[in-house]
C-alpha cells in the first residue's frame, strides 16, 4: 500500500526557477557523421571561422558534447531545427 | 570525385550504377519521412529478386521486427531527434510545432538529390543550394545505415572484421562508400 505524496508547490522546470540564465545549443557526439561535415555545418551554420568550427567539431568528438551557441531560447530552438535539418544530433537546454 | 565551380557550385561525374544506387537509396528515405498521419496507398506486390538494390532497399525499408505502436522506428527517432535532452514535455512540444516541417525539409533535400541524378549517369552540375540539399540528403541515407547497421566510431575496425558472408557486408561496404561520396562533396564545398 503506499499513500499520496504530500502536494508541495515546487518550480515546474528549471527555467522558471532561472530566469536571467542564457540557452545553449547543444551537439552530441554521434558515430554516422564526418568530423568534415560537423565544421562544415557549424561554419555554414553559424558563420563561424574555419578554427572555431573546427574545435567545437574536436570538442563534441572528444568530450561526447559541446556548447556551439547561446542566447535566447527562440534562438536556439531555431538553431537546434537548423542542425536537425542537417542530420546532427543537437538539443538546447537552459544554462545551469 | 566532387570539384567545386566558380560559382559556389559543384560537379561530378557519376557512372550508371552509382546513379541508380544513390536512386535507390534515398527513395526508403523519403519513405520513412513520410507524414504519418497520412495512410500510404499499400506496397506493390513484389516477388523474389537477385537486385542487389532491390534487396537493400527491402533491408532498410523495413526493421527486422515491426515496431509496436507509439515507440519510434530507430532511424526516425535519429533522424527527427528529440530537441530537449531530459525533458519529455519541452520536446514533445517542440515537436509538435516543428516536426512536420522538419519532415518536409528532409524529403525536399532527398527529392533535390532524385531530380538532379542522370538516369544513366554522367556529369552532374549542382549549385551550391542544391550541393547542400544532395550533402543533406546523403547525411540521412548514411544516418539510416548507420542505425541499422549499429554503426560505431570504429567502422573501418567493424568493416574488417565482418565475415564476407554475412548479408550485411554489402551494405556496409555501400555505408563505406556514401561516406566517401560525401567527405568528397564536403571538402569541394568547403574550399
Amino acid at each position: 500500500m503506499s499513500v499520496a505524496p504530500a502536494e508541495v508547490d515546487l518550480p515546474r522546470s528549471a527555467d522558471e526557477s532561472v530566469p536571467d540564465n542564457p540557452w545553449l545549443t547543444l551537439v552530441w557526439n554521434d558515430p554516422v557523421n564526418l568530423m568534415s561535415y560537423v565544421t562544415y555545418v557549424f561554419e555554414h551554420v553559424f558563420g563561424y571561422p574555419r578554427p572555431k568550427a573546427e574545435k567545437l567539431m574536436l570538442d563534441v568528438h572528444r568530450k561526447g558534447r559541446a556548447v556551439v551557441a547561446s542566447g535566447t531560447r527562440e534562438a536556439m530552438e531555431r538553431n537546434v531545427e537548423v542542425l536537425h535539418g542537417y542530420g546532427l544530433w543537437a538539443t538546447v537546454r537552459q544554462d545551469a | 570525385m566532387f570539384r567545386s565551380t566558380r560559382d559556389g557550385g559543384v560537379i561530378v561525374r557519376l557512372s550508371g550504377g552509382e546513379a541508380t544506387l544513390l536512386r535507390t537509396l534515398v527513395v526508403p528515405v523519403m519513405e520513412l519521412l513520410k507524414d504519418p498521419e497520412r495512410p500510404s496507398p499499400p506496397p506493390e506486390p513484389s516477388g523474389p529478386s537477385d537486385d542487389i538494390f532491390a534487396e537493400l532497399e527491402k533491408q532498410f525499408s523495413q526493421p527486422d521486427e515491426p515496431a509496436p505502436e507509439l515507440s519510434m522506428d530507430p532511424v526516425i527517432a535519429r533522424l527527427l531527434p528529440d530537441a530537449y535532452r531530459d525533458d519529455p514535455e519541452k520536446a514533445g512540444e517542440f515537436r509538435k510545432y516543428t516536426e512536420s516541417s522538419l519532415r518536409e525539409s528532409k524529403k525536399y533535400f532527398a527529392q533535390t538529390l532524385l531530380e538532379t541524378l542522370p538516369a544513366s549517369g554522367g556529369k552532374v552540375r549542382l549549385t551550391g543550394d542544391q550541393a547542400r540539399d544532395w550533402l543533406r540528403a546523403l547525411n540521412d541515407i548514411r544516418l539510416m545505415f548507420g542505425v541499422r547497421l549499429e554503426v560505431t566510431e570504429d567502422f573501418e575496425e567493424q568493416l574488417a572484421a565482418l565475415d564476407p558472408k554475412d548479408p550485411r557486408a554489402a551494405a556496409f561496404e555501400v555505408y563505406g562508400w556514401l561516406g566517401a561520396v560525401q567527405e568528397s562533396l564536403v571538402r569541394a564545398l568547403a574550399r
